[in-house]
This record gives C-alpha cells, structure tokens and sequence, in this order.
C-alpha cells in the first residue's frame, strides 16, 4: 500500500476475533490529551476561584499563578482536536457553520466564552500592576525598557485610574467572573464528559455519569498540577535564594508555601474523593445491571485492561497517592510525588475511557489493540504518537514562561486581586 | 389636514402592524421541508436482504469498490459480507477477509480450521449502511456535513467534513470509516448517484443471486415493499432506536 493510501487507524490497531472491517481505533493518543488538556484548564481555574469567590485567603499565591496557569492551558486544549482533524485547514467550521445537535458543535462557544472570562479576569486583577509598571518604566533607559513600556500601555487598555475606588471596583469584577467562571468552566468540561457519555453505540461511553465524573476528575488534575508547578517553582527560587544568599529567606518562602499546599491538598483529597465515588458507582452499576454489553466489557475491564484500570488508574493513580496525602508528617518531596501519581491516574482515567471504549469490537466479538506509535516515520505517526502527545505537554508550560514575563503570577510582584 | 404627534403615532403603528401581516401569514421553511410538503414524501429508500440467497461471493463488494471509488486493497469497505459458523459446541466463529471480497473459498476462520461434522449451521450476512431513520451519525456532526436527504439516504459532503471522526463513533453499526485518499468520512449512501438516476446500485446489480434487492417504502405495489409489509423481516440491533432501513430475510439471532 502506498504512502497515500494509509486508512487512518490502521497503523496503531491489531485487530483480535471478530471486529467489523472498518473498525480502527479512531480517536487515539489525542483524544486521550483533549480531556486531559481541558481537565487541567477547568481544573485549575476552580482552584484560583476558590479564593477568588469564596474569599480562601491562604490560597491568595497559588490563586494567582492558577489563574494565570490556566490562561497559559486554554490554547492548549485545543492543540489535541486540532492534531487529530483529518482535515486540519477546515477547523474553523464549526464556528461557521455549527450543528448544534451535536456535541462538539458547541466546543467553539464554550471555549470562548471561557476564554473571555478567563481574560477579562486576569485584566481586573493586573490592571493596577500594569499601570504601575507603565509608570515605573518610564524613566528608563534602553529599548528593552522601551518596547515593554508599549506593551504594558497596550495592557492597560486606556485605563490608568488606579484610586482605591478604581481599584475596589476592579476587585469586584475579578470577583464576579471568577464566580460565573466556575459554571463555565465545569460546562467546558462537563461537555467533553458529554461527548463521550452521549455516544449510544459505544458501550463503555454511554452513561450519564460520564459528564460528572469528568469534571471531578477534572478540578483533581488541575489543583494537582498547579500545586506541582507551584512547589517546583518555589522551591527553584528558594534553591536560588540560597546560592545568592538573596533577600527573601528561603524559609520564608518554605513556610508560606507548606500552608498553601497543605489546604489546596485539602481541597484535591474532596475532589479525589468524589471522583472516585462516581467511578466506583459506575463499574458497580454496569455489572449489576449487566446488559447486553457486559460480557464484553468485562473481560475488557477485568482482564485484558486489568493492569490499566485496576492496577495503573486505582492503585497507583488514586489509592497510593491518596494515601500519601493523608498519613501525617506529610513533607513537599511526598507531596510532590503524590502530586506526579495523582496527574498519571487522571491520564490512565483519560486513556482508559478513551483507548478502552474501543478496546472491544462493535460486534461485541472481538477485541482492538492499541500500539501507540513511538517513533514517528509520517506526520499522522508524529502527531497521534508519542511525540504529538509530548508536545502538547509541553506547550502550556512554554506558553506560562511567555506569559508569566509581563503577567508575573508569583511572589511579591503579583497582582492586586 | 391636522394631525397631533399621539394621532401621528397611532396611524404609523396601525400602518406597520397591517405592512406585517401579509408576511407573517407565511410560514418559512427550508427548501428541504417546501420539498417534503410537495413530492419528497412520494419516495423513501429501503433495502432488503436476503441472507437465505447469499452465498458469500464476495461480488457485491467488489462491485462497490469499484464504483464507488474505494481503494481495491485498503482494509475499508462500504459494504461487507460476513460468514458466520456456529459449532456444536455451541461456539460462533465470524469472519470477514477483505471484508469479503473475494469469497469464501476455505472452511478456515482465522487460521483455524473447522470439521464440517462440527457444524451446526453456517450462513452469511451482507452489512451495508442501514440509511437509519434517526440517524447517531448526522446527530453528531458537529458541522453538518453529513445530512439525511428527503428520500432517506445519508450522505456526506466530501468538500465539508472536518474528520473529527465523531460520526464514525457514533455508528453502531460500524459502517463509516475514513476514506484513504479524501481523508473525509465514507460511508455507503445505496449507490446515490445511481438510485437517483434510475440504476441500481452496484451491489444489488452485481449479486447474481439476489439475495440484495432495494425499493420504495412509500409505494405499495413496490415488490420489496411487499415483501417487507407481508413477510417476517428483522433489522439490525434495533435497541439502539436508529430505526434502521436495511431489512433482513432469516436473520439468525447470533447476527451482530
């Protein structure tokens, strides 16, 4: 078969028993990324809400960066959908022309209303940081200091008034969007859930807990990873500190961080919690109900992909690292390693909805496999391969460093929120 | 003449209200329901299958792909036929090679070899699209590149599909695939250019038995009409509530 000719799906599918001969695995590695990227944008927007809106003071530092961390996230969920498009020039469509009976029609709307909210947010909480910086620049020299100037003027938006009723009032907007933001957020992820759930002729998918389950699952992936990325950072910049021998203690920044971890580690053991719950009711539910379908998924769940569900996702993934959490004496190094355990056991959760509702033929006779291709020899191997996923990975964090350069989310430079 | 502002007003707003009227006593449709409401109604493709007739020739599918444009090799196929052999064992073994478009010419399935005294029975199932009446695929395209025409058939706009892959999902029937060369989702759509040019569609002319045949459910003298209004026919995997429009003569109940 010549280059051309590849059927997309045949590549990385073995086929076991009966399967239907047009069925492939369709929705690969990407389809895992696209509710993984997304989870970790809702997720870490409800964490910086939950000082924003319910007036969480010790989470005002890792509010912040969260808030910014999740800006820096939002293009990026939709790099994964973008990857997969068989006919990537055409993405726009569903802006131009959406059916609207369809799921995913609604992606466009959704993301950019979030989108907005998530903006406007962070221009209400810098604005009085970017009007200072306008001011403290002014007199410097340099082109660097110049052109930094423009962008910061360009920031403000015209609005310079910095009075404590300007600012009181800005405060209150952040405040405002950081509360319709939270529906939105868990809409944008619900609806990914909804995708899924809403698919009938898929056995594992159909169900209507799928859209909760998602956006628990969800908020647990992004207050992991914004409580990673927050210690990984302070714990550089104390690493720091302590070669410069620097004017910020390193304890200082070790107590102020120790509080903040241990209450959002709060707030991720609930979430943890309720995700699992719903999970657990699901699998239960299916196996007492036991449909039509039940033979097949269980020899799927409980044998072919045991090591995936059982062991990767709910052990190491949920029961370790929730463990980890609770026993007392936690130090950041646990921490950090339960963090890590919790953000792969919301991937395996991802990979084992995504990959394993095509685990099992249409004809409930057979059995797909799925060989992710690693090293890529074509851009549909590169971009649904290893290589495709790992650059999704590591483009929020390119994007925060971009970011974080003119909208400093961490230490005593941040915002006024 | 003298008019004060209040009378001014009241004479603009009788004058508007009665300017409206002519245009809300039409009811707008679109040019698909103005079609249904005239002639659309008078045709509603269906397509009968006689599982009894088939002997797993493979010539159907091979028609289909030359029709239709499929590449002859790839693993992809608008339509397929599948064997079926159910042992005394009470085991059934299914396959498909090809998607079966080059016969059945050995009693081997998947490299294994079945001892025709094991058997208890034995047939073959053509699958097509089932052209459904609620159709999960045209539901989920998220940009409505594959609609339902007036007479039935679903069909897919090459030039439109983004290959989100989400209708190929939402298939029960496993029917869609994505097309090698187009990249854009396929599927049988009953030969459209040839139905509605007054041909058969390519696989009821190639099967030499008969065993597919295609007709109108609006018309009562149609003989497929006929034979489903008259006989026992089955559908396939009607929980799913596609109301599927392929029907079947002695389907087995091991037929998934």
């Amino acid at each position: 078969m010549s280059a051309d000719l590849v059927v997309h799906g045949a590549e990385w599918t073995v086929k076991e028993l009966f399967v239907y001969p047009n069925e492939f695995i369709y929705w690969s590695i990407q389809i895992v990324m696209y509710p993984y990227m997304t989870g970790l944008v809702a997720g870490a927007f409800v964490l910086s809400s939950l000082y924003h809106v319910f007036g969480q003071k010790d989470l005002k530092e890792i509010a912040q960066f969260s808030l910014v961390f999740s800006l820096a996230l939002l293009p990026v969920a939709a790099v994964p959908l973008l990857l997969h498009l068989q006919q990537p020039l055409r993405a726009m469509e569903p802006l131009l022309t959406p059916h609207f009976t369809s799921a995913i029609a609604a992606f466009g709307i959704v993301f950019s209303t979030y989108a907005l909210i998530v903006l406007s947010e962070i221009w209400f909480v810098y604005r009085g940081y970017f009007v200072a910086q306008v001011h403290a620049l002014r007199d410097q020299p340099g082109i660097g200091n110049s052109l930094r100037r423009s962008v910061y003027r360009g920031l403000t938006l015209g609005a310079y008034d910095v009075s404590d009723e300007a600012l009181a009032t800005d405060h209150k907007a952040a405040k405002i969007l950081a509360a319709v933001g939270i529906p939105v957020a868990c809409f944008l992820h619900g609806y990914a859930g909804f995708i899924f759930g809403s698919v009938k002729a898929n056995a594992l998918w159909m169900s209507p807990l799928m859209p909760v389950i998602f956006i628990m699952s969800a908020v647990v992936s992004g207050i992991a990873l914004c409580m990673l990325t927050y210690i990984v950072i302070m714990e550089w910049q104390a690493f720091r500190n302590r070669r410069r021998g620097g004017a910020v203690q390193a304890s200082e920044i070790r107590g102020a961080e120790a509080d903040v971890v241990s209450k959002s580690a709060r707030y991720l053991l609930g979430f943890l919690v309720a995700a699992i719950s719903l999970e657990i009711l699901d699998l239960i539910f299916r196996g007492y109900t036991a449909m039509k379908s039940w033979d097949i998924l269980r020899s799927v769940m409980y044998g072919k992909d045991f090591m995936n569900i059982f062991v990767l996702q709910y052990t190491l993934g949920n029961l370790v690292p929730f463990i980890l959490l609770i026993l007392p004496g936690r130090t950041i190094k646990r921490t950090v390693l339960a963090l890590l355990l919790v953000l792969f056991g919301v991937f395996m959760m991802r990979w084992n909805v995504v990959i394993g509702g095509q685990a099992f033929s249409l004809s409930f006779s057979g059995y797909m496999h799925y060989h992710i291709p690693i090293i890529p020899h074509s851009v549909e191997t590169f971009k649904e391969g290893v290589f495709g996923a790992l650059f999704v990975i590591t483009l929020p964090f390119i994007l925060f460093w971009g970011i974080n350069k003119f909208v400093p989310s961490l230490g005593r430079d941040a915002g006024t929120g | 003449m003298s008019c004060s502002r209040r009378e001014f007003l009241k004479n603009t707003m009788a004058g508007a209200v009665a300017a409206a009227m002519p245009a809300c006593s039409v009811i707008l449709l679109a040019p698909g329901e103005a079609k249904a409401m005239t002639d659309g109604s008078k045709l509603r493709w269906a397509f009968l299958v006689d599982t009894e007739k088939c002997v797993g020739c493979g010539l159907c599918v091979d028609a289909c792909k030359t029709e239709n444009e499929i590449p002859y090799d790839a693993p992809v196929s608008r339509t397929w036929v599948e064997r079926y052999v159910i042992t005394k064992d009470g085991e059934t073994h299914i396959d498909s090679p090809k998607a079966g478009r080059d016969g059945f010419t050995t009693g081997e399935i998947r490299g294994e070899e079945i001892d025709p005294e094991d058997i208890d029975k034995a047939f073959f199932v053509p699958k097509l699209c089932n052209q459904c009446d609620n159709p999960p695929c045209v539901q989920v395209c998220p940009v409505g590149a594959t609609y339902q025409t007036d007479d039935g058939v679903v069909l897919v706009d090459r030039k439109w599909c983004i290959g989100c892959g989400y209708c190929v999902m939402a298939c029960p029937y496993g029917v869609r695939f994505f097309h090698p060369i187009h990249k854009t989702a396929e599927k049988c759509n009953f030969c459209y250019h040839r139905i509605t040019d007054g041909k058969q569609a390519a696989c009821v002319q190639a099967c030499p038995f008969e065993a597919r045949k295609m007709g109108n459910l609006r018309d009562p003298e149609d003989p497929v009409t006929k034979v489903i209004s008259n006989e026992r026919v089955q559908v396939l995997k009607d929980e799913y509530g596609t109301k599927p429009h392929v029907f079947y003569l002695g389907l087995d109940e091991k037929v998934r």
